[in-house]
C-alpha cells in the first residue's frame, strides 16, 4: 500500500462546527471531500473537548448519510390511522398554511390549547420565547422526565448543579466519588478528567448498582441498591458530623447552618429562621439576609455575619422575647441521629463498617489534604481574604439519583453533605460554571395563575421558572393545576422542568382539560421516551364520542423516521447539526467552563438534504406569520429575516444588549457578554474554533456564592441582577414556605387543597430525610422483588443511533443483566428468553448473567429496542426482534394506597420516577417465540426517505455513490 | 530501528468505543479502505472494524472487575502472518515495524488469519483482500498535517488518553517509559510473536486511615460544646483523696 495524496480534481474543505451526537457539545472539525464528510475529529483548539471525540462523535457520517432521514414535510394520509406511518409529502407552503390556519384560531381562542413539548434540543431559550410570545403555559423540554431532581435539589441548596451548571474539579481533587452515574452527563470531558485525576493518583469510588463505564475503573466499587442514595448520603452525614469532620469555618460563613429557627409552636412562623426587623446586606428585594445567629462570644442573638461575631451551631436558646429557637446544624444534627450506618446497611445492602470507613475518607481527605491557593479574595460581608481554600472531595451524580421520586431528597443530602466537607466553588471539589450559581432560587418565575393566559397575548411570566413559595405557583383559584402537565401546581410545585411525561396522558383524558394542538420537536413519545408505552400509543391513536381525536391535531419535528413520527398528522423534516446554524447560548444552557463564562455555535458544514429546514427556521416563519409581537415590528412586519439573522439581532429588551450569543458584541465584536448587536458575529464565532471563552480573573473564579468581586463582575455583565451572597440552605426556607402553608401557617396567601396537605406537609421538609420511592411504597415488593433500572450505553444516545449503521453494530439489541445467583435462584441461564414482569406490563427479552450487578437489580441498555420498521430498519432487525424496550412495565401514573391516581413522579419537582419499578422475572415457555414482546406492526418507510442498502454498503467519502 | 506501536493503559480506558469508530471513519475512506458493513439496515448488522473493544467480567459479585479490552494488530516484531503469506502480499515494514497488507497481491486466501493468534484480522468479503489495522500509516508521514495530529485516529479521539503511540525501539519515547514504569506486558508472549503493541494494567489507588486520624484534636464539635471540658464543680479525685 502506497500513501497517494488525493487526485488534484478532488475538493477538500475543512470546517469547525459543534457535534450533536449527543447533548455534550464538543468542538468538532469536519473534512469534506467533493461536498461529502470524509471525516470528522475533534477540534483540539476546542476548550470542552480538547481535541478528543467519542464513538458516537466520530459515526456523524452514518447519522448524516442515513436512510432513516427526512426529507419532506409529510401528511397523514386521509383515512389512515395515527402509528400506522402511512404519509403523503405535501410542500413546506401547505405545511406553514396548515399550521398558521390552526394556531392562529388558538391563539386568537384559548392560547392553552396549543402545547409545545421538546426532547434533549438545545434551543430551549427560542422554544421557550415561541412559546411565551403564543401565550401558552404549555411548554416545557425534556428535563422533567431527565434529571430535574438532579437541577432542583442542587440549585435549591447551593445555587448551582452538575453537568452544565457545574461540576467536580477533578484537577485537583484527591477522592472522586460517583454516584448514580454511568456512563454519560458529560461524556467527553469528564472522561478527560477522570484519566487525568488517575493518572495523577487520585482515589477513585463508584456507588452504582452495576459496575460498566466509568465504574469499571474505579479503584472501590460500592453496589448499591437502586433508589436508596438518600439512605446512604444521609448516614455519611450521620457520621460526619458524629466524628466532627464537617468542615465548621465553612458551614458557619458560607451556609445557613448557623441561622436561627423559630421553634415556637404557637408563633405563624415556627419553622422559619427569625429575622431581626431591617434587611441587613444587599440590595435584592426578595433576601433580606437579616436572619439571626446567636453569636457563641458574647452569647446573645445578632444579625447573620456581624462582625467579630461567630455562630453557634449546635445548642438551643431563647431569644430576648421568649422565642425557643435552634441554629439549622443542630437540626440537621437531630435529623440523622436515626440515620446510622447500621441503619443504613439494611435500606442499601452497603455494609455499616463500608459507609463509616467512606465518611471517614471523605472527612479525612478533606481535612489533611487542604489546599491553599494564594489568591486573594474578598467576600460579601467584606471580610478580605489571603488565600482560597480546597478540601480535594470532588463528587459527581446524575440520573441514577434524580430519577425517583424520593430523589429531590436525595439529591438535597448529596448537596448537604458536600457543603458540610466545605467543598463548594472552592479547588478541588465541586466548582460552578457561568451564569451559576444563581440566587435561591433564582429570579425566573412561572405565570401565577389562569389569568396569564389570555388570546392574542404573549403569557404573563415565563413558561418555566423557579417559584420561591406558594405563591409562585401556576394555580387557579381552587389550587387547581393550570398547566396541562401539572407543573408548578400543589401536586409538583417545584416542576422546573415542566412534566413532559404526563403531557399525552393528560390531554387525552382531559385533565385538566383537553388540548388541540400538540407539538413535539425530537422527542420520541410515542416510544422510549414515554412510560407505559403501549397505552400511551392507544390514547395517540384514541377518539371521543364524535370520533374526533382526544389530541386533536399532533405535528412532530425530527430528522429521523422515528415511531413518534408515525403518530404525527404533520412531519416536519428537521436537518441534522451538520446542515445548520444553532447556540449553544447563554440564555439556555451554555458550555462554560470553571475559569468563566463559555457559548458556542454550529455553523452548517453542508448543504440541507432535501427539503430539511431546521426546526429554528420553523418557528420563526410561524412566529413572523402569527405576528407574535418579539418577531414582528410595531407595523406588524416580519422583523428577521431567518435564525441567523434572529440570533444576531434580537436583544432580550430593545437596548438591553443582551442576546443568545455572548461572544463578539458591540457594533465592531469589541464587547462580551453585553453589548449592540455585531452584524459580523456569526463570522467572529467562526474564525474562533465557534467557541467564546471568558477567562475571569483567578479571584472572581471560585467562592462565587459569596465573592464580591465576581458578583459585581455579574452585575456589570447581567449575568445577575444583584449582588447579594448566595447562602447555602443547609436549612430550606423556600421547602419550609410551602410546609407552612399545609399547616395553615405562614405568609402566603396560597394554600393547598385539603386533599394535598398532608402530601406537601410531609415532602416539603426544609431538611433532608428519606423514604422509599412511591411505586416501591405501591408495591408488593414480595411479589415484585427486583428492581429494573437502564443505563445509557456511551456508544449511544438513546433512541438516536439505530439508524447509524456503525453504531447500531456495537449495540443492535440489548439483554437483560440479571446477577448470576438471582438468575439462578429463577431455573435461568445466560441466554434464555425470559418475561420480565411489574404490577404494570410485561415484556419479553433476552438474559444475560451478570456478576458485576447487584443481586437485587436487573439492569439493560436504554432505547435500544426499537419497533418494526422505525428508524428505517428492516422489520426483522435486531433491534425489533431481539432487543427490548423496559418502558413496557413502567407507568407514567400510580396508585396511592388512598386510592389517589398521581403521576409516577417526586412529589417535589414532578421528576418521572424512571428507576423506582419492581419487577419478577421467569423463564419464557419453550413453545414461545424468540423474540420480544409486545410487538407492533411495522412501519412503512416514509416517503422521500432513501433506499436501503441490504446486503451490504461501503462508505467512501467524495466518490458519490454511497447515497 | 523503530518499531512503531500502540500501548493500552487498561487503567483509564471506559470502553467508550470512540477507537472503534474513529478508525472507521478515517480508514473507510483512507487509503487502507474501504470497509464494508454487511446487513446494514437488517438483522443481524456486521462489517469491518480494525480495532474493537471486547468487555468482560472477572472475579465474583461484589468482588467483580469490569475490563474493556480494545484489541486491534499487535504489528509483531516476528509476525506469524508474513511468513504464511503465498503471494508476498502480508510484510511487514523495515523502517517503522509497521505490518501491511498489500491489497494488489492479497488473494484472499485467509492464511494469515489463521496464522494470527490474535485475531485481529479482518476478510473483506467484497473486496476479496485481508485487512487489518494500518497504524493509520496514510496520516502518521502526512507532512500536510501538523505534527501533533500525525498519529493514529484512535489515538487523537481517545477521550481518556488510554492511547500510547510512539516507537517502542527508544528507550526515551512516551511508550517505552509507560511499559517500563507501569509493567506493561504483551499479549500471550509465550507465542513468541513479540507483539509491538502493549497493555497496562490496572492500577489501585488505595487510602489507609490511621485510628488517630480520626481522633482530632480541633474537633468542631468542642467549639460547639459537644466535647465540653468538665467544670471546675464536677466530682474529681481531689474530692476523695487525702494522702
Amino acid at each position: 500500500m502506497t500513501v497517494q495524496s488525493p487526485p488534484a480534481t478532488d475538493q477538500v474543505a475543512t470546517k469547525n462546527t459543534t457535534c450533536y451526537m449527543c447533548a455534550c457539545r464538543c468542538g468538532i472539525r469536519v473534512h469534506l471531500k467533493n461536498g461529502e464528510v470524509r471525516y470528522i475529529e475533534g477540534n483540539p483548539e476546542h476548550p470542552l473537548n480538547k481535541g478528543v471525540i467519542c464513538a458516537k462523535g466520530a459515526s456523524g457520517i452514518m447519522k448524516q448519510y442515513s436512510p432513516a432521514r427526512l426529507t419532506q414535510p409529510l401528511r397523514r394520509k386521509a383515512g389512515s390511522e395515527r402509528g400506522a406511518g402511512e404519509f403523503e409529502a405535501i410542500s413546506w407552503d401547505e405545511a406553514f398554511r396548515t399550521m398558521e390556519e390552526r394556531l392562529r384560531k388558538i391563539r386568537a381562542t384559548d392560547p392553552k390549547k396549543f402545547a409545545l413539548f421538546t426532547g434533549r434540543d438545545q434551543m430551549q431559550a427560542l422554544t421557550g420565547m415561541f412559546a411565551r410570545q403564543f401565550g401558552t403555559p404549555n411548554y416545557a423540554a425534556h428535563g422533567g422526565f431527565c434529571s430535574v431532581n438532579m437541577a432542583a435539589g442542587m440549585i435549591y441548596t447551593i445555587g448551582g448543579s452538575f453537568w452544565e451548571f457545574g461540576g467536580p474539579d477533578l484537577d485537583r481533587a484527591r477522592l472522586f466519588v460517583m454516584i448514580g452515574t454511568a456512563e454519560d452527563h458529560h461524556s467527553n470531558p469528564l472522561k478527560i478528567a477522570i484519566s487525568k485525576f488517575k493518572r495523577n493518583g487520585g482515589r477513585f469510588i463508584s456507588v452504582n448498582p452495576v459496575r460498566t463505564g466509568y465504574s469499571a475503573i474505579a479503584d472501590e466499587w460500592v453496589p448499591i441498591r437502586p433508589g436508596t442514595d438518600g439512605a446512604l448520603l444521609l448516614a455519611l452525614t450521620h457520621e460526619i458530623i458524629n466524628t466532627g469532620l464537617y468542615d465548621r469555618d465553612f458551614l458557619a460563613r458560607y451556609t445557613n447552618s448557623g441561622y436561627l429557627i423559630n421553634l415556637d409552636p404557637a408563633s405563624d412562623q415556627c419553622g422559619m429562621p427569625v429575622r431581626s426587623g431591617a434587611p441587613a446586606k444587599g440590595d435584592n428585594p426578595e433576601h433580606g439576609h437579616n436572619q439571626l445567629w446567636w453569636d457563641r462570644h458574647s452569647g446573645r442573638a445578632v444579625v447573620n455575619h456581624a462582625p467579630d461575631a461567630d455562630p453557634a451551631l449546635l445548642g438551643n436558646y431563647r431569644l430576648e422575647d421568649g422565642t425557643p429557637v435552634k441554629p439549622a446544624f443542630q437540626l440537621l444534627l437531630e435529623r440523622v441521629k436515626e440515620y446510622t450506618p447500621e441503619w443504613a446497611e439494611s435500606i442499601t445492602g452497603i455494609p455499616a463498617a463500608t459507609i463509616r470507613r467512606l465518611a471517614h475518607e471523605m472527612g479525612i481527605t478533606a481535612r489533611d489534604q487542604r489546599i491553599e491557593l494564594p489568591i486573594a479574595w474578598t467576600d460579601s460581608w467584606g471580610h478580605e481574604h489571603e488565600t482560597v481554600t480546597g478540601n480535594p472531595v470532588a463528587f459527581h451524580a446524575m440520573r441514577g439519583l434524580a430519577a425517583h421520586s424520593n430523589g429531590f431528597h436525595t439529591v438535597r443530602s448529596l448537596a448537604i453533605l458536600m457543603s458540610l466537607l466545605g467543598t463548594i466553588d472552592r479547588p478541588g471539589g465541586f466548582r460552578h460554571k457561568a451564569p451559576f450559581p444563581r440566587a435561591i432560587p433564582p429570579m425566573a418565575k412561572p405565570p401565577k395563575g389562569p389569568e396569564a393566559v389570555q388570546p392574542d397575548t404573549p403569557l404573563a411570566g415565563l413558561a418555566l421558572g423557579w417559584p420561591a413559595g406558594p405563591d409562585d405557583l401556576c394555580v387557579d383559584a381552587d389550587g387547581g393545576p393550570v398547566r396541562i402537565d401539572k407543573a408548578f401546581s400543589w401536586e409538583y410545585p417545584l416542576a422546573v422542568h415542566g412534566m413532559m411525561h404526563n403531557v399525552i396522558t393528560n390531554a387525552w383524558r382531559g385533565d385538566p382539560y383537553r388540548i388541540d394542538t400538540l407539538m413535539i420537536f425530537m422527542a420520541n413519545m410515542a416510544w422510549n421516551s414515554t412510560m407505559n408505552t403501549v397505552e400511551v400509543r392507544k390514547m395517540l391513536n384514541d377518539r371521543d364520542e364524535q370520533g374526533e381525536y382526544k389530541i386533536p391535531f399532533l405535528i412532530v419535528c425530527d430528522a429521523f423516521q422515528s415511531e413518534m413520527t408515525a403518530f404525527a398528522d404533520l412531519v416536519l423534516p428537521d436537518t441534522t447539526y451538520l446542515e445548520r446554524h444553532d447556540v449553544m447560548s447563554m440564555l439556555d444552557r451554555p458550555i462554560s467552563e470553571f475559569d468563566g463564562p463559555a457559548d458556542s455555535v454550529r455553523i452548517p458544514v453542508v448543504p440541507p438534504k432535501g427539503e430539511c429546514k431546521p426546526f429554528q427556521e420553523v418557528l420563526i416563519e410561524l412566529a413572523s406569520r402569527l405576528k407574535l409581537p418579539a418577531f414582528v415590528t410595531a407595523a406588524g412586519a416580519r422583523k428577521y429575516r431567518d435564525y441567523p439573522d434572529f440570533i444576531v439581532n434580537f436583544e432580550t429588551e430593545p437596548g438591553s444588549g443582551i442576546g443568545f450569543l455572548s461572544g463578539w458584541r458591540g457594533r465592531g465584536g469589541e464587547k462580551s457578554m453585553v453589548g449592540e448587536p455585531n452584524p459580523r458575529q456569526w463570522e467572529m464565532y467562526e474564525k474562533n474554533n465557534c467557541v467564546f471563552h471568558q477567562r475571569l480573573p483567578r479571584s472572581y473564579q471560585y467562592m462565587r456564592n459569596w465573592n464580591q468581586g465576581y458578583h459585581e463582575w455579574a452585575r456589570r455583565t447581567r449575568v445577575r441582577r444583584y449582588t447579594d451572597p448566595i447562602v447555602i440552605q443547609i436549612y430550606s426556607e423556600v421547602l419550609q414556605k410551602f410546609r407552612m402553608a399545609a399547616q395553615g401557617k405562614g405568609k402566603a396567601q396560597r394554600q393547598p387543597p385539603a386533599h394535598l396537605r398532608e402530601r406537601i406537609d410531609t415532602y416539603f421538609d426544609p431538611l433532608p430525610f428519606y423514604y422509599a420511592p412511591l411505586e416501591v411504597q405501591t408495591t408488593d415488593t414480595a411479589r415484585y422483588p427486583l428492581a429494573a433500572i437502564t443505563q445509557r450505553p456511551m456508544a449511544m444516545y438513546h433512541s438516536w443511533d439505530s439508524q447509524n449503521a456503525w453504531l447500531r453494530q456495537i449495540h443492535s439489541h440489548n439483554l437483560l443483566f440479571i446477577n448470576e445467583k438471582t438468575a439462578k435462584s429463577q431455573g435461568i441461564v445466560d441466554g434464555d428468553w425470559i418475561w420480565v414482569e411489574s404490577m404494570h406490563g410485561r415484556v419479553r427479552c433476552m438474559c444475560r448473567t451478570s456478576e458485576a450487578v447487584e443481586p437485587g437489580t436487573v439492569w439493560t441498555w436504554n432505547a435500544i429496542g426499537k419497533a418494526q420498521g422505525a428508524w428505517h430498519l428492516a422489520p426483522d432487525a435486531d433491534e425489533a426482534r431481539r432487543g427490548f424496550l423496559l418502558n413496557h412495565v413502567i407507568s407514567e401514573e400510580l396508585q396511592l394506597a388512598d386510592g389517589a391516581r398521581v403521576s409516577n413522579s417526586d412529589p417535589v419537582t414532578g421528576q418521572a420516577g424512571w428507576y423506582d419499578v419492581r419487577v419478577r422475572i421467569s423463564k419464557a415457555a419453550a413453545d414461545e417465540p424468540a423474540e420480544t414482546s409486545p410487538q407492533f406492526a411495522p412501519l412503512p418507510p416514509a416517503p422521500g426517505t432513501n433506499r436501503v442498502r441490504r446486503l451490504w454498503q461501503a462508505f467512501v467519502a467524495g466518490k458519490g455513490e454511497f447515497k | 530501528m523503530t518499531q512503531l506501536a500502540l500501548v493500552i493503559d487498561l487503567n483509564v480506558c471506559v470502553g467508550c468505543h470512540a477507537c472503534v469508530t474513529s478508525c472507521k471513519e478515517w480508514n473507510t475512506s483512507g487509503a487502507a479502505g474501504f470497509m464494508s458493513d454487511d446487513n446494514p439496515y437488517d438483522r443481524d448488522p456486521t462489517g469491518t472494524f480494525f480495532n474493537r473493544v471486547q468487555t468482560f467480567e472477572v472475579g465474583e459479585y461484589p468482588d467483580t472487575q469490569t475490563v474493556h479490552f480494545p484489541k486491534s494488530c499487535l504489528h509483531c516484531e516476528d509476525p506469524p502472518c508474513v511468513p504464511v503469506c503465498p503471494t508476498g502480499a502480508s510484510y511487514k515494514r523495515p523502517e517503522d515495524g509497521i505490518v501491511l497488507v498489500d491489497y494488489d497481491k492479497c488473494i484472499g486466501c485467509k492464511y494469515c488469519s489463521w496464522a494470527c493468534p490474535y485475531g485481529v484480522r479482518e476478510i473483506d468479503e467484497h473486496q476479496k483482500v485481508m485487512k487489518k489495522c494500518t497504524l493509520c500509516v496514510d496520516r502518521i508521514y502526512d507532512a500536510k498535517l501538523p505534527e501533533a495530529e500525525r498519529k493514529p485516529a484512535c489515538v487523537l479521539a481517545c477521550p481518556t488518553n488510554a492511547r500510547l503511540y510512539g516507537d517502542i525501539h527508544d528507550s526515551e519515547s512516551v511508550v517505552s517509559k509507560a511499559i517500563r514504569e507501569n509493567a506493561g506486558y504483551a499479549l500471550m508472549p509465550e507465542w513468541g510473536t513479540q507483539p509491538a503493541n502493549h497493555y497496562l494494567p490496572r492500577r489501585k489507588t488505595e487510602m489507609r486511615i490511621h485510628e488517630d486520624e480520626l481522633d482530632r484534636a480541633a474537633n468542631p464539635l468542642k467549639i460547639d460544646g459537644r466535647l465540653p471540658k468538665p467544670g471546675v464543680k464536677d466530682p474529681s479525685l481531689d474530692d476523695v483523696t487525702s494522702w
